[in-house]
């Protein structure tokens, strides 16, 4: 072929030698990128499969309405008391948060303040169980308060972002024209910015929530131990919660335990992917209905 | 509220007393605001150096014991009263970085897929649904892990592995259970991908068009776009989003503590049993009756926050290393 001068004007127009070459590589790395995203897909079906296949058989009403043995009703009725008292924790104090950073935080203290936030974000659970196990379970006794002031701690970071986020996305234009109508800054921000994002801040809630609520190192070491029978909501002894039950099950190996255990789970899977699901589709409408 | 805006419409008409008094208001209302803002700010700081301070101070009792010599020490004996941490800093070590050696690759081909592969819709389906993965609660995963995955390794993936390369110790025979630092690994795999797959897709979706297009322009397939163009310029950021995954893998107690079988010895083969520091404490606080059981789980859970600080500082570092370089110059 290098022989030859004149290309042979028939040929056919195909890649060949080097650029065929490049063009195999190429399409191997197109096929192993999309291999490697089938692959995450397949494993998250295959989970939620397993869950919903081996947890479909244990839920009926008794299963969600009674004390144990016959069901986890305590558990359930914990894990909400639990998501309530670290929501009404977290959800006030990240928006603060939020004010703090789109309102007044210089370029230096934005980046700080994120910064922290990061690092709120990126501590283990497990280290937040310790915490405050030695702040307020130590030498004296579990409670679900304990437990919720631990996922508080993680929903904080969340909740921060999320709605620093969407008060972003607040037009300028109406803070503009409040200000230019001589507003004081505290009277705009409560009546112009926050109602504007009201919507997104309770969408990155409920997502935060949806993080939450699996959380199981830090309930157990601040809520484990409790009774399975008795449905309470006091936050200051020790509730029952579905994750440390889940856990505990997981750990004894008893077939009717694991059973039971699959319920939860998909009880638990169910919420947390409709939860965030659903939180994530509104999020994105306010999203584009503030930026338009 | 109402009053003050009525009085707004009314300011004009009325005497400098309603303005007065209204000035006042928001003087006040503004200090407030602020006020409450930055002390929300001020407690999240706060938040980081109490957590230290508490987990340093449970550790008091088994610092002064052991000193810096519990890092390198191999035994840990409730019953003796002795602890160090050599075997579970080994293990946290072992399953974070093969997770990482497993994950990273896969995680960046994925972002690589859903910013230049896929089609705009099935990049939309696809993105929320790896990142759903991170969703699934570590207690879920970790026993989805027990009753499916490791049966699963242990029958199949084990095997073939010892049968292929079984010359290397660290694909050694198989045991009865499926319980080991492998099936650990696997579980943290899944975990470290949706967040570098995340975060990495962002990434790459932020390296101009003109770059792409003028390589392509030139001639370079696709793979070199990417190899050339891509991965180059958005190479400190990939190392950050791998080492955030590394700080995920290496604090997660609950799925580890489900899959690893708590060894505590240190053992060449991926298939025997092994534990890490943050599965340890999740396995034996709450049985802990000694205080110095306990502070010895909190030397562990002290290690565990430094690395887990510096990772997150350093990745944070990269970051802005990377945006700002970016931007400026």
């Amino acid at each position: 072929m290098s022989g030859q001068l004149i290309p042979d004007p028939t040929a056919p127009l195909t890649p060949s030698g080097n650029l065929r070459r490049r063009r195999i590589v190429s399409r191997a790395a197109e096929v192993a990128a999309s291999a490697a995203a089938v692959a995450a897909i397949a494993v998250l079906v295959i989970v939620i499969w397993t869950v919903v296949a081996r947890g479909a058989k244990a839920i009926d009403l008794d299963f969600i309405f009674t004390g144990y043995p016959t069901g986890v009703g305590p558990m359930l009725l914990g894990t909400i008391v639990i998501a309530l008292v670290a929501t009404a924790m977290a959800m006030p104090l990240g928006v603060l948060i939020a004010l703090f950073l789109t309102e007044y935080a210089g370029a230096r203290g934005t980046r700080l303040l994120k910064l922290t936030l990061d690092l709120l974000n990126g501590l283990p659970s497990i280290i937040l169980g310790l915490f405050v196990f030695a702040l307020l379970v130590d030498h004296k006794q579990q409670s679900a308060f304990s437990g919720a002031l631990a996922l508080a701690i993680i929903e904080l970071p969340l909740i921060a972002r999320g709605s620093q986020e969407v008060l972003q996305l607040v037009p300028k234009g109406l803070r503009e024209a409040s200000d230019a109508l001589g507003v004081a800054r505290w009277r705009s921000v409560l009546t112009v910015t926050l109602p504007t994002a009201i919507g997104g801040i309770v969408t990155a809630t409920v997502l935060a929530v949806a993080r939450a609520a699996g959380e199981t190192a830090p309930l157990i070491l601040t809520t484990s131990v409790f009774d399975p029978k008795a449905f309470s909501v006091n936050p200051f002894e020790a509730l029952p919660n579905v994750p440390t039950w889940i856990y505990k099950l997981s750990e004894e190996g008893n077939p009717e335990g694991f059973t039971e255990a699959w319920g939860m789970s998909l009880l638990l899977v169910s919420f947390i992917l409709f939860a965030s699901l659903g939180a994530r589709a509104l999020l994105a409408r306010s999203k584009r209905k503030l930026s338009s | 509220m109402s009053a003050s805006a009525s009085a707004a419409g009314r300011a004009p008409g009325h005497g400098a007393r309603v303005s007065d008094l209204r000035k006042r208001a928001d003087t006040i209302g503004d200090r407030a605001l602020f006020g409450i803002c930055l002390l929300a700010a001020l407690t999240a700081g706060a938040i980081i150096v109490l957590v230290g301070y508490q987990i340093i101070h449970g550790a008091v009792p088994a610092i002064s014991k052991y000193g810096l010599g519990f890092v390198t020490s191999t035994e840990w004996q409730p019953n003796f009263g002795v602890f160090g941490a050599g075997s579970l800093l080994y293990g946290t070590a072992v399953t974070s970085g093969f997770a990482l050696l497993l994950g990273a690759p896969i995680a960046i081909a994925i972002g690589l897929f859903l910013t230049l592969l896929a089609p705009k819709g099935l990049g939309a389906v696809i993105g929320p649904l790896v990142e759903l993965l991170a969703a699934i609660p570590s207690v879920i995963l970790g026993f989805w892990g027990l009753l499916v995955l490791a049966p699963f390794v242990q029958a199949h993936i084990e095997p073939s592995l010892h049968g292929t390369f079984g010359f290397l110790p660290i694909f050694g025979a198989p045991e009865t259970t499926g319980l080991s630092v492998f099936t650990a690994s696997l579980i943290l795999t899944i975990m470290v991908i949706p967040i570098i797959a995340s975060i990495s897709r962002d990434l790459f979706g932020s390296v101009p068009a003109e770059l792409q297009d003028g390589a392509a322009a030139l001639g370079a397939t696709r793979w070199e776009v990417v190899r050339g163009i891509v991965l180059p310029t958005t190479s400190s950021g990939a190392v950050a989003a791998c080492i955030l995954g590394l700080g995920r893998a290496l604090g997660e107690a609950i799925a580890v503590s489900q899959v690893i079988g708590a060894g505590s010895e240190i053992q060449a083969s991926l298939f025997k049993t092994g534990d890490t520091l943050a599965s340890r404490i999740a396995l034996q606080f709450p049985g802990a009756l000694t205080e110095l059981h306990k502070a010895s789980l909190f030397y562990c859970g002290v290690i565990l926050l430094v690395i887990g600080l510096a990772a997150n500082l350093l990745a944070s570092w990269i970051g802005r290393r990377f945006s700002y370089g970016g931007a400026v110059h």
